[in-house]
């Protein structure tokens, strides 16, 4: 089998490029900044609606079926879709999935794509790909457009240029936006309405003239074959509508089963992500429709490992991520090492989780991985599918374990572990954020670690629980009013 | 060999050894102990909320009966200096009644992208609105017209009739036909990543008017 691509030039280790990032004051800063901003206002929004554990329940149990009747739901799935006019594709991994598309583009004589923010493409490194075919791919969500134009890799998976401030970004546009079409306007200065409107005639001209677009979807719907892209700017909706070829590389687990289904996941995404009530657009398509829209629909279906992650039954449960980054935002290791310390497309404790599953223990990098958490627990508060992530990662250590003493993939892992625990003052934060109705906490952590922890017994939970200090913290105003507008994960 | 989707499937089926096989998909257990709908008040507290909750979202809302219509419509378009106004095929015919002097562009399906690009603003009616977030959706019917309609023009008005109103977006997915290209549209198009510093428009219509017709 080929090595898993999960779309990001590797960091030899996590604490190495954890590192890295922490001597970085201005991107500690912005990270900070966001990370905070985001978070208090989720609370809010959540706090909305009386029956968010009925909703997180009921989304958790809904994903759990989809996964393990998941062979039913893909035929089903794939039968609605060409019913409707779409052709599926299947790609066992990064590999397959970048020749169907290369393939899929090159047959409508075109070499240029405009694409929407989605995390499978960034995971199979499409972008890269296409141009080793000799077509270039541009991205059209703004942060990503600034992460391309940057020359640069997303470090969020809801705000990808967060380590960007706006001066930075100015100079990035004025520096770049000319190489790769409309050039931007004279005198432009660093207020972000300005930016937005550079971005926005930068972009107009690619849209209207698009014959193909790339995306991805947050959702698909096997009983009616209907796909679900959820965004704040637009460019999803030009992606999906003006160009003639519409190709979307999903990934198998995005399945729900029902129509009726949506109703819980449109109403815990938007609040969980971007802390809005519901998120600007949601586009919702099935196959083609006369005379609306691509004539040509094209849907790749995306395995790329998760099968592998699928076979692990206390693993299984990362697979029914929404990608919606609210464990980012709460996460004290995230906040402290950065988005790219996670060496691929998903950073933040589901990063954690979900690469190593993906690609396998076998290099120090993702074995260090499950290591880059204090189990502080704060993530699997606010997953809004109730991924138990500790659970997972120490699951995961286990294993890692499993590959032996001396092995260079355990000692990164246990330089891993003590960067994340060797700072007092994190540490006690981390443990103050633990919640004593977590029904996981071991007194000493497995491998790597337990060498740290035979010494030193983890730290006592304390009285308070996540959930009490978060209420008694963070509030929760009556209203979610205004929110950071963003996109959810795709 | 087999081909990609053979070895998809088969590596899914080895992946569920564990899952007894003759459990069905509905054997497994999803309760849906949530709310069909938050706000139960009349349909006059629900229109009301729906009315907060686009303002809110930073969409302009105006409130008037059906016989109003026509002279809100006219206002709205002259103050903002429209011209040219595209409208879907099948538009109520006495909406832009009162608008004079703004040149009417009837989509027949010849409308292109970039002939949308120069029209200054779209009328469109809508399929549902849904209270709860403040959310309008289109389902490209012809009194709302093919999605590139509602998207490209930088100005954007929406008429609500008071039937199309509903709590939920539990409610308003079953009312809703899968089959059809839906938007789902909450205020205006926005975002926040420069510095987390909301900016409204990029590419959708930068301005929303949402105009609730009352009973
Ligand atoms: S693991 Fe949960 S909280 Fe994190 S991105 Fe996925 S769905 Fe959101």
């Amino acid at each position: 089998m080929t090595a898993v691509h999960l779309g990001m030039p590797a960091f030899p280790s996590f604490p190495e490029a954890a590192e890295a990032a922490t001597t970085d004051a201005q991107l500690r800063r912005n990270l900070r900044n966001a990370t905070h901003t985001i978070r208090d206002k989720r609370a809010r929004a959540v706090a909305e609606l009386s029956d968010w554990a009925g909703l997180r329940a009921a989304a958790a149990a809904i994903k759990n079926r989809t996964l393990r009747h998941l062979d039913h739901y893909l035929l089903q799935l794939e039968e609605a879709v060409t019913k409707a006019g779409g052709r599926v594709h299947w790609a066992i991994d990064a590999a397959d999935a970048n020749r169907i598309v290369a393939e899929l583009v090159k047959a409508t004589g075109e070499t240029h794509v405009v694409k929407v923010k989605s995390m499978a493409t960034q995971e199979i490194g499409l972008n890269e790909a296409l141009a080793a075919e000799g077509i270039t791919a541009y991205e059209t969500d703004l942060a990503e457009l600034i992460v391309q134009l940057g020359d640069d890799r997303p470090s969020h998976i809801l705000v990808p240029a967060i380590h960007r401030n706006r001066s930075e970004i100015r100079e990035i546009f004025v520096r770049a936006m000319g190489r790769w079409g409309r050039a931007a306007p004279d005198g432009l200065t660093d207020r972000p309405a300005d930016l937005a409107e550079a971005a926005r005639l930068h972009l107009r001209e690619k849209f209207l003239s698009a014959k193909v677009a790339v995306s991805g979807a947050n959702f698909m719907v096997a009983e009616t074959g209907t796909l679900v892209v959820v965004e704040s700017e637009g460019n999803g909706r030009m992606c999906l509508t003006l160009p003639e070829t519409l190709i979307s590389v999903v990934g198998i687990e995005k399945i729900v089963p029902t129509w009726q289904d949506l109703e819980v996941y449109l109403q815990l995404l938007p609040r969980s992500s971007t802390a809005e009530r519901m998120n600007p657009y949601t586009s919702t398509w099935t196959g083609t429709a006369e005379g609306d829209g691509p004539r040509e629909f094209h849907l790749v279906l995306l395995d790329n490992g998760r099968t592998g992650a699928l076979a692990d039954q206390v693993g299984r449960q990362a697979l029914r991520c929404i990608r919606c980054s609210a464990c980012l935002n709460v996460c004290p290791v995230y906040e402290r090492a950065g988005g790219h310390a996670y060496g691929s497309a998903y950073p933040g404790p589901i990063g954690a989780i979900l690469t190593p599953q993906l690609r396998g223990i076998t290099s120090a990098l993702d074995a260090s991985l499950p290591y880059a958490s204090s189990l502080c627990g704060a993530c699997y508060e606010v997953c809004p599918v109730a991924i138990d992530i500790p659970e997972v990662l120490v699951h995961l250590r286990e294993r890692v374990a499993e590959t032996g003493k001396g092995h260079p993939a355990e000692r990164t892992a246990m330089r891993a572990a003590r960067w994340v625990l060797e700072d007092p003052a994190r540490l006690a934060r981390a443990q103050r954020l633990a919640t004593r109705a977590r029904r996981f906490r071991p007194r000493h952590l497995p491998g790597p670690a337990a060498a740290w922890t035979d010494t030193r017994e983890v730290p006592r939970i304390p009285e308070e629980s996540f959930r009490d200090w978060w209420r008694r913290t963070q509030g929760g105003g009556p209203r979610a009013g205004g929110g950071p507008a963003g996109k959810g994960g795709r | 060999m087999m081909g990609s989707r053979e070895l998809v499937l088969a590596r899914v089926r080895a992946a569920l050894a564990d899952v007894p096989r003759d459990e069905a998909p509905e054997d497994f257990p999803v309760d849906r102990d949530y709310l069909d709908a938050h706000a139960t008040g009349s349909p006059a507290e629900v229109a009301d909320l729906l009315a907060d909750n686009l303002a809110d979202y930073r969409a302009v809302v105006h409130r008037c009966s059906a016989a109003e219509l026509p002279g809100l419509l006219a206002r709205l378009l002259a103050e903002h200096r429209s011209g040219d106004v595209a409208v879907p095929p099948a538009l109520p015919g006495d909406w832009l009644a009162d608008s004079e002097g703004v040149r009417v562009l009837t989509d027949d399906g010849s409308l292109t992208a970039s002939r949308l690009d120069r029209v200054d603003s779209v009328v469109t009616a809508c399929a549902v609105a849904v209270a709860e977030t403040g959310t309008i959706v289109l389902d490209a019917k012809p009194d709302q017209g093919r999605r590139l309609l509602s998207l490209v023009p930088d100005h954007h008005i929406c008429v609500v009739r008071p039937e199309q109103v509903v709590a939920s977006v539990a409610q308003a997915l079953r009312r809703l036909d899968p089959s059809r290209p839906l938007t789902w549209i909450s205020g205006p198009s926005a975002t926040s990543d420069i510095e987390l510093d909301r900016v409204e428009g990029v590419h959708g219509p930068r301005t929303l008017e949402a105009v609730l017709l009352a009973d």
